[in-house]
């Protein structure tokens, strides 16, 4: 019936926390390589959804399927390794750029190769003189770069970025916008978007998911978002991207 | 010390009580509080000792240990309410210790296995694992609360929650294992350790005192060791399911 096959997949999932009903009943698909953006107000349960695709959190009740199969019964660090996810902050650890590249590997406890992690580090605009700064003192943006790196690392198919250019100006907001689309046609990567700027969404997302208050209330292409159907989305639209 | 010296220690009461009345520090009824029960506290486990040694049976000893430890759980589970089950892990601490030290004690005959020996070095091993485990509990409770973004960036990264943790742990077992190193550091320059000084008074020759002194300080050593790494071990793992998922801020009770 999809036109698309659904990389992942949610079935009726809900998710509860703190006597709140956070997420409700949701049914949707996320297409194979494609990229598919999530907006919504803050406290729409945006992140909630995504920590859920790569096993983070688990629903209260109903399914996710990655690839076909239940999370439920992926062991979950090799979901984690599948379905990689850039956290909204761009935590890094202590150490240098090289130290961050190298820890998804070192989890598994295997080397990185020193060339591997220039690689890495161009895919995301990076020379490799960034290798030893010091990750904590680089800027917003080269902090985000550092981190879609490093879940490049895993070789994820599957990767999650949850508002990684919310906090920045104009200039890198652009930047990572042309990498994430650059690494979605090199590597055929399925791409989750959480953004609250509209018309990052049109003009970047394939795909389109709107969420408020736990609802999913409008799935489709993107352009959804320029004529939505929904009133509720409309106001939401009209109110413009904060 | 006869019973007229013995009223006579109560102008050190006294003392403070004139200061805080004149200077209205408003500590009168505490100090009072504090010296009716030190009193009272104090004799009654001089008398049960007394009658414990006297008696010299097992049982009674092994009653004044298990009671010693109930009284320190009480004491340090109340850092860890985020902890699940955190009363039975510090229980498990701390017997642990408490059998690890007596076991080398004993079995090496280092001291002889009589009460009089048994239950001041049990007192001090058991009052130490609780302290070690309070100091381990505020630490690593603060350092989840500040860095629950980094645990779980490596959760993320296909880490395991072993993984996940332990910068978080390995901080929270150093920082709460530094004051005993440091305060060994000086022992005997800054300030002569509380039992010594006892020992020396009561009239003891002051080299032997060392001596136990020098045990006490270095059981003490492994004492916040094993308190600190057996506690964070048992607890660590109860902030994360089967899933590897950190759990939400939860508290017990
Ligand atoms: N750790 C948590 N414990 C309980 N509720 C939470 C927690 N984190 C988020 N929430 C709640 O879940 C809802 C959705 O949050 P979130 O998924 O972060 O929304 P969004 O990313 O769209 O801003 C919010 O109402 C928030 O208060
Ligand atoms: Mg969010």
């Amino acid at each position: 019936m999809d036109p698309y096959t659904p990389a992942i997949h949610f079935r009726s999932v809900s998710y509860e926390s703190g006597g709140k009903q956070i997420l409700k009943n949701i049914t949707g698909s996320y297409p194979a390589g494609k990229i598919t953006t999530l907006v919504g107000p803050s406290g729409a349960g945006k992140t909630t959804v995504l920590k859920m695709c790569n096993g983070l959190l688990s629903p209260t009740s109903g399914e996710i399927t990655v690839d076909g199969r239940p999370i439920r019964e992926i062991e979950p660090t090799t979901l984690r390794r599948h379905v990689g996810i850039a956290l909204q902050d761009a935590p890094v650890i202590k150490g240098t750029v090289w130290d961050n590249l190298a820890l998804p590997a070192r989890l598994q406890k295997k080397e990185l190769s020193r060339k591997d992690a220039e690689g890495w580090l161009e895919d995301v605009g990076l020379g490799k003189e960034y290798l030893n700064a010091k990750a904590t003192e680089l800027s917003g943006g080269q902090r985000q770069k550092v981190s879609i790196a490093r879940t490049l690392v895993n070789q994820s198919e599957i990767l999650l970025l949850d508002e990684i250019t919310s906090a920045l100006d104009r200039t890198s907001r652009r930047e990572i916008e042309e990498l994430i689309v650059r690494i979605n046609r090199k590597y055929g990567t399925t791409i989750l978007w959480i953004t609250h700027n509209l018309e990052q969404a049109i003009s970047i997302g394939d795909y389109a998911w709107v969420l408020m208050d736990g609802e999913l209330i409008e799935t489709g292409e993107s352009s959804l978002l320029v004529h939505p159907a929904d009133p509720r989305v409309a106001q939401f639209v009209k109110g413009g991207s904060e | 010390m006869t019973p007229l010296s013995l009223a006579l220690t109560l102008i050190f009461v006294i003392i403070p009580l004139l200061l805080s009345k004149t200077l209205r520090l408003g500590l009168e009824k505490d100090t009072l509080i504090a010296t009716v029960r030190s009193i009272i506290q104090l004799f009654a486990v001089g008398y049960i000792l007394k009658f414990v040694f006297e008696s010299d049976s097992w049982i009674y000893i092994l009653l004044m240990v298990a009671l010693m430890i109930f009284a320190a759980v009480q004491n340090a589970r109340k850092k860890g309410k985020s902890i699940p089950g955190i009363t039975w892990k510090i229980t498990v601490t701390i017997i642990a210790v408490e059998v690890l030290t007596q076991g080398i004690l004993l079995g090496f005959s280092i001291v002889p296995p009589e009460a009089q020996y048994i239950i001041p070095i049990s007192g001090m091993i058991v009052g130490n694992s609780m302290v070690l485990s309070i100091l381990f509990l505020n630490r690593f409770t603060a350092e989840m609360e500040a860095h629950r973004d980094r645990v779980e960036l490596i959760l993320s990264l296909g880490g395991t929650p072993k993984q996940a943790i332990h910068a978080q742990l390995t901080d929270a077992i150093k920082a709460s294992m530094i004051p005993t190193i440091e305060s060994q550091k000086t022992m005997g320059l800054v300030q002569l350790p509380g039992m010594m000084s006892g020992q020396i008074i009561a009239g003891a020759d002051p080299v032997q005192a060392v001596q136990f002194q020098l045990l006490i300080l270095f059981l003490l050593l492994t004492t916040a060791a094993v308190s600190s790494i057996l506690l964070g071990f048992l607890s660590y793992p109860s902030l994360f399911n089967e899933r590897m998922q950190l759990l939400r801020e939860q508290t017990i009770d």
